[in-house]
């Protein structure tokens, strides 16, 4: 027996899980009581200092933006994140990150770092705390795991690169078996419009379309696999697996009760039936260039 | 079989010689026997016990001596709302309800960041003169090791962070050494939980989070931090009694004189580069060299950091602990572009090798390799593969690294390409067997880049994944000699490993805490106890040996069935 075949469907949702941090928080703390909360985003969102305190007023922040604009922006960036001329980015910058109302931020405007190459600019303190608040404004942005503020839409990215010619041929040759256009996925481009959740789909077998972090993968739409169980005395036992380890496996029923059944090595015989048995075997050999291909063909049956 | 185990029992007399003075640094110089004095209970990061009352003929007697539940503190003075609290242990001698143990409360939140509720136990226990110290996020307890009850409970309020696992404190003499994610190192007094000072070891501002365990070197008490906010990773050595810096080592080049920094885009690139340590390494006691891995780059996945390696990031490094210069290094990933933290666990051991015996040092790294290294030079001896779905990388270069296949980096329209193969549960080595234990997680997934700025993103931004499939678990038992996987016992979940002179493994599947013969992987014994934090641990008291495990949120201590 192919042993891929014996999966559980939590391994799937537990590397998924850590896939998506460098170090991983290995769960979260269970959710505050309401009310308890305090911070914006809530306890899961990042509540470091920047997240968390209050910003200037709506008229400090757009002044300093203003005078952002007009002094900073061509050396720095519009969106902070460094610019054409050099200027390195203010996101990640420890200065930035250190300074709490332009304490730290107003002297370096005003030519403290010049040796560097930062040159100094003749302004008001006023407008050199305005910058700095709204420097703060933009720090508040950044996301989990210090993800930038002001990305691009990904959904103006374009995924759909393959050639859907050649992409056909690939599926003629490697799914035809199993799928066809005008059957299982008849209007599956209609159903899955994101060419990403399309792609995740048809690439899982359905299970992970799933939105997310960069692990993916999992979600409800996941089939679970189902196991036979052949007992000592011949009798069949099948279900919906639970779980299967050296010592038990678990089973749901047809009539939805909960089944344990002790293992001991070999015996009692487990088959287990993982619906995505063909799909494991498949992607480990799969090119991104027939993944891309097959993406873009499949993109054609609306 | 009498006999011998007779015979254990009488080389298992605890020692009690430093029981006034809490732990004497040199104790942790000893081969792990009957206390766990530091994270990974020796320096060698072997979790290998010589202790063998439990053994492949008793471990089936293996039976629960008691388990206790903790929670973690809330509000202004911990107990929240007025709920909850811990409950100390069970089987109190027979005195009926155990009263709850003392809170001493210490930290600049309000308390309101802070959740009552099942600890997160994922991190090293110790096990010090009868006394267990563990650690969950901004929380800390002592435990009697005989009945489990809880001697104090010291609580933290935060200001936030990111709380990732805490993985335990440190100990010298009678002090106790945390880290809380708002970036303070606590010295706790061992007998009280009285906080004795504490230390801002890096910047809450700079979004910098600290969750190593300290580890304690002589008089040096050795504190790694983490940030994913592109800040420069550092290690630092404190003075153990009064908190004072001693040195601090950057994992990445801070001077335009490094010679790293060419590895970088510029040094700005540079001082932005990440190489976060946050986790133990190993010390070797001849060289003074502490070996530790350190993180990813960042921004991790995308460009703006030139073409280079990008030193010292993903790497083991060597530096001295009396100088905290660098004496070696070696990168497991140049140039990463998958968040391969080399964080995990290195293991030092003298051990045969090409007909002589040498001075190694081995590590099994989240890229799906393993590397063994010669630990007085750096010098490389050999690279194994054990991810059996590894697509990232194209062979070996000439210093045995793996060849990054850019073509597997993220792209707009996708890249098929594996998953994590290992994490931060600690590994073990046995010298009886000659082999190296690591649990192996294999999937493959489809990442996407949605940050083509040429700029580059920043931290762990810049991707989306899905498509996940995953490959399955196992526990990998790798030959030191070849890197070649002798077998793999496949599980249903994995945790860290401890291997015995009792000739056992223990670790956890996702729900079992198993006895598995070291030489074959044959499990042997179980109990069902929940998911499994880092690794089990054991220990000697009143000449019975202990094995410790986590189950969720509860600590479970086993002993042999008399």
């Amino acid at each position: 027996m192919n042993k891929l075949a014996i999966q559980t469907i939590a391994c799937v949702i537990a590397a998924a899980a850590s896939l998506a941090w460098a170090q991983p928080p290995d769960g979260y703390p269970p959710a505050a009581a309401g009310g308890r909360g305090g911070g914006r985003g809530g306890r899961r969102g990042p509540n470091f200092p920047q997240q968390t305190r209050p910003l200037a007023s709506a008229e400090v922040i757009a002044r300093g933006k203003a005078v952002y604009g007009v002094n900073c922006s061509a050396c720095h960036g519009a969106d902070l994140r460094g610019g054409d001329q050099g200027g390195p980015s203010l996101l990640r910058s420890l200065a930035a990150l250190s300074d709490q109302h332009g304490e730290v931020i107003s002297p370096i405007v005003h030519g403290s770092r010049q040796d560097k190459g930062m040159p100094g600019f003749n302004l008001t303190d006023d407008d050199t705390t305005a910058v700095a608040e709204y420097i703060h404004s933009v720090l508040a942005k950044v996301g989990t795991q210090a993800r930038p503020p002001g990305m691009v839409d990904p959904s103006s990215l374009n995924v759909l690169v393959g050639n859907a010619a050649e992409g056909e041929s690939y599926f003629k040759a490697k799914c035809a078996n199993c799928h066809s256009p005008g059957g299982d996925l008849k209007g599956i481009a209609s159903k899955f419009e994101d060419p990403r959740t399309l792609q995740n789909t048809w690439v899982s077998g359905g299970g992970g379309g799933g939105r997310g972090g960069r692990g993916g993968g999992g979600g409800e739409n996941m089939k679970p696999s189902t196991v036979t169980v052949t007992l000592a005395n011949g009798q069949k036992v099948e279900g919906v697996l639970v779980r299967k380890d050296d010592f038990d496996v678990t089973l749901t029923l047809a009539d939805g009760t909960r089944r344990t059944i002790a293992r001991n090595g070999d015996k009692p015989q487990v088959e287990v039936h993982d619906p995505y048995q063909a799909h494991k075997k498949l992607v480990p050999l799969l090119t991104d260039k027939d993944m891309h291909d097959v993406t873009a063909y499949l993109a054609t049956i609306k | 079989m009498r006999l011998i185990i007779f015979l254990t029992t009488l080389l298992s007399v605890p020692a009690f010689s430093f029981q006034q003075s809490g732990l004497d640094p040199s104790e942790i110089l000893k081969p792990l026997s009957e206390q766990w004095p530091t994270y990974s209970g020796d320096y060698t990061g072997k979790r290998h016990s010589t202790l063998k009352q439990i053994n492949q003929s008793t471990v089936k007697n293996l039976s629960l001596a008691w388990v206790t539940r903790f929670t973690t503190a809330c509000g202004p003075t911990g107990t929240g709302s007025g709920a909850g609290g811990d409950m100390g242990g069970f089987g109190g001698f027979g005195r009926g309800a155990v009263a709850p143990a003392p809170i001493i409360a210490g930290g600049f939140g309000k308390g309101d960041l802070n959740s009552c509720g099942g600890a997160r136990l994922g991190g090293g226990i110790l096990m010090v003169d009868g006394i267990i110290y563990m650690s969950s996020p901004d929380n800390a307890w002592a435990v009697d090791a005989r009945d489990g009850t809880v001697l104090w409970h010291y609580y933290w309020k935060t200001r936030g962070g990111t709380h990732t696992g805490n993985r335990g404190m440190g100990m010298w003499h009678n002090n106790l050494y945390l880290e809380v994610h708002d970036d303070w190192l606590i010295c706790l007094d061992a007998k009280t939980g009285k906080e004795k000072w504490k230390k801002e070891i890096s910047s809450f501002d700079q979004q910098y989070f600290s969750s190593v365990a300290p580890i304690v070197v002589g008089d040096h008490v050795l504190a790694g931090t983490g940030n994913d906010m592109d800040a420069p990773g550092f290690l630092q050595s404190f003075d153990p009694e009064t908190g004072e810096r001693q040195w601090i080592f950057y994992t990445v080049p801070m001077t335009a004189e490094d010679p790293a920094v060419k590895t970088w885009a510029s040094l700005d690139a540079a001082r932005h580069g990440g190489g976060q340590p946050w986790i133990p390494g190993a010390y070797d006691p001849e060289t003074h060299l502490y070996m530790f891995g350190t993180g990813n780059p960042t921004p991790a996945y995308t460009t703006g950091r030139g073409e280079g390696d990008n030193l010292y990031t993903c790497s083991l490094v060597a530096v001295n602990v009396d100088t905290g210069k660098m004496a070696w290094y070696y990168q497991t990933s140049p140039h990463d572009t998958h968040d391969w933290d080399s964080t995990q666990t290195p293991v030092i051991a003298d051990m045969p090798f090409n007909g002589r015996t040498r001075k190694i040092v081995m590590t099994a790294e989240r890229n799906g390799y393993f590397f063994v290294l010669d630990r007085v030079s750096g010098e490389h001896l050999v690279t194994g593969k054990f991810g059996l779905y590894n697509n990232w990388a194209m062979g070996l270069d000439e210093k045995g690294r793996p060849k990054r296949n850019p073509g597997k980096d993220a792209t707009i329209p996708g890249s098929l390409v594996n998953g994590d193969v290992t994490n931060y549960p600690p590994p073990s080595f046995s010298p009886a067997t000659g082999l190296f234990y690591v649990p192996e997680n294999n999937s493959l997934r489809i990442t996407y880049l949605i940050d083509p700025d040429p700029r580059g993103s920043m931290g762990l931004g810049g991707t989306m994944g899905g498509g996940g499939l995953s490959y399955g678990s196992y526990i990998d038992a790798i030959d030191y000699r070849t890197g070649e996987v002798v077998w793999r016992h496949e599980t249903s979940g994995s945790a860290g490993i401890l291997t015995t002179d009792g000739g056992l493994l223990f670790s956890g599947d996702g729900q079992n805490l198993v006895a598995y013969a070291a030489p074959d992987g044959k499990p042997l014994w179980h109990a069902r106890i929940g998911a499994s934090g880092n690794a089990p641990e054991t220990f000697v008291l009143d000449s019975k040996q202990y094995v410790l495990a986590t189950g969720g949120d509860q600590l479970y201590a086993f002993v042999l069935n008399e």
